[in-house]
């Protein structure tokens, strides 16, 4: 366990010890700034019938801000180790290749949840000025944060499995972008097919991220869709633990 | 310390490593030589439990490397080839970092890092970046990672590959300090190394053992008709007609050095020492002579004639 803690400092702190942590963080600050301002516009022109964490659901920047950062976030973790040659020096010591496996993805994912951060003082700002006890209460956000966190992991967990699949780093954030797209591409598609009853669209509706997205922001929690996310994650990182024990046998 | 036997890896398709054997006892330094692309990295990855090995057993202090593989990994250290290291890092939490992922405690990791970093000359860039230092001071810190954990067996993968002839000194100083505590493995190519530092010798050559010996034994092999250069002021009929009178000399090869000075390279017949010999006829004779060494061996002629059959084979 100290061992994963150890790990997971070094994986942290590789983020803001070197320019691209600093960089991320602005650049996901510039984009919420930007649909903030977008979201203020529209709250000042019409009355809105829904909260304000829906709406920014609704912006296409939420998911722009998702798709980009989570390879970016990811790509180094695996594929930088073993360009460098570092990934040997870190496999010969008395490390579990689960607690490496862990120990990046918590990082990835707890940095990811760090980029978040400055959304909040944005909705703390509408909150205040809107002066609307409707708009914003603690079920909406908390269930809003629920969503970019479940989210979160769906991305960069594949991510990781990405970023372990080869040495470099632009490979990685290439087919970690491509799922991330195909992933989208898929949830628009869904969204877009009409409703029945058949199994087909039953399934497909698991992957309409853009309608899981808006309940949560609503603060409605629906088990189906907090499963398909965790059991994802879950899977990718079974995949990604595979991928670093393969050494052993390819 | 090593026990390896019958040791085989296979990558796809490529033998690097063909059913070698050998064993290692615990104090000693020893140097795997070899060109390039011999299996001496494969070797010492397997060994350094990276990565398994196809058929063969591997032990390191007893311990299987692939099956009981944390206690072997706890008691070695490994520097990899070109010594990758977090350039982002400070040395000083480097080596922490590395301490902590070994095992070591909190304070014990502390002491041990004082302790590495004063061994190996990195007391007083231990705030430093590594990415800023210069290649010798990463390849320091690279050594003191390994020994930061104080294993029982240091596994070296050209450590001295890139440095400056300076820096090459000191890190072969620090190397062969380690002897005694520590078992230690290097691999390299260069050969006045292997004979500067290693009690002992495996020369290794598409993925096989050929010889494993002390530098001292393996010269001593070949010493039997190691030659003797001696430089003469003479006429060079009266030297060419005593050469051939002597009957120690085997074969004679004079040719014209600067001056008045010939440069005589004499084969002796087996097991006689000629310098006495050329010295008395110089004395004779009332030759000048400014010049007369045997050439010995070097670990170079061996390995090369070691290796040399085997590449024709394959031709």
């Amino acid at each position: 366990m100290t061992i994963y803690w150890v790990l997971l400092r070094r994986e942290l702190a590789s983020y803001f010890f070197s320019l691209t942590g600093y960089v991320i963080i602005a650049a996901i600050t510039f984009l919420t700034g930007e649909s903030f301002v977008q979201l203020i516009d529209a709250l000042g022109n019409d009355p809105w019938p829904m909260p304000v964490t829906q709406m920014f659901f609704g912006t296409f920047y939420f998911w722009l801000i998702v798709l980009l950062s989570a390879p970016v976030i990811t790509m180094r973790l695996f594929a930088l180790e073993k360009a460098s040659g570092t990934f040997e020096t870190l496999m010969t010591t008395p490390v579990g290749d689960f607690q490496v496996v862990l120990a990046k993805f918590s990082a990835a994912f707890l940095f990811y949840a760090i980029m978040w951060l400055p959304l909040l003082a944005g909705l703390v700002l509408v909150g205040h000025f809107t002066n609307q006890s409707g708009a914003l209460d603690f079920g909406t956000v908390g269930g809003m944060y629920l969503g970019i966190f479940l989210a979160g992991a769906f991305f960069i967990s594949f991510g990781c499995l990405a970023s372990s699949l080869t040495r470099s780093q632009m490979v990685a954030a290439m087919v970690s972008l491509a799922f991330g797209v195909s992933q989208f591409a898929l949830a628009w598609w869904a969204k877009n097919q009409p409703v029945s009853d058949q199994w087909q669209s039953q399934l497909l509706s698991c992957f309409n991220l853009f309608d899981q997205m808006n309940d949560l922001a609503r603060g409605a929690v629906d088990t189906r869709t907090v499963t398909f996310y965790l059991t994802t994650t879950f899977l990718f990182l079974f995949l990604t633990l595979r991928m670093v024990e393969s050494r052993r046998w390819k | 310390m090593i026990e390896v036997s019958n040791m085989t890896k296979r990558y796809a398709g490529r033998t690097a490593v063909d059913d070698i054997s050998f064993t290692v006892a615990p104090g000693e330094i020893v140097g795997l030589l070899g060109p390039n692309g011999a299996g001496k990295s494969t070797t010492m990855r397997v060994l350094s439990g990276f990565m398994p090995a196809t058929s063969g057993t591997v032990r390191v202090a007893g311990f299987d490397v692939f099956h009981e593989s944390n206690e072997a990994r706890r008691r070695i250290g490994y520097m990899p080839e070109n010594n990758p290291l977090y350039p982002e890092m400070r040395v000083r939490e480097y080596l922490k970092f590395r301490a902590r992922l070994k095992g070591l405690g909190w304070r014990r990791s502390r002491e041990r890092v004082t302790t590495v970093m004063e061994q190996c000359g990195l007391a007083d860039v231990g705030r430093r970046v590594i990415g800023q230092l210069s290649k010798g001071y990463r390849q320091r810190v690279g050594l003191a990672d390994a020994l930061v954990h104080e294993p029982d067996l240091v596994i070296l993968d050209e450590p001295t590959i890139g440095l400056d002839p300076h820096q090459i000194r000191s890190v072969r100083a620090l190397i062969k300090s380690l002897g005694g505590k520590h078992t230690v493995l290097i691999s390299t190519h260069i050969l006045p190394e292997v004979e500067m530092m290693c009690g002992r010798v495996l020369i290794m050559f598409n993925g096989r053992v050929l010889a494993s010996d002390t530098p001292e034994n393996l010269q001593r092999r070949m010493a039997g008709g190691s030659q003797i250069i001696a430089e003469i002021a003479a006429p060079l009929e009266a030297l060419n007609a005593a050469f051939e009178n002597l009957g120690e000399v085997e074969q004679y090869d004079v040719s014209l050095s600067d001056g008045d000075f010939f440069r005589c390279a004499l084969t002796p017949r087996e097991g006689c020492d000629l310098r006495p010999v050329v010295f008395a006829l110089a004395r004779q004779n009332g030759w000048s002579l400014r010049e007369l060494t045997r050439s010995r061996h070097s670990l170079e002629d061996i390995y090369v004639q070691v290796t040399k059959p085997r590449t024709e084979e394959q031709e």
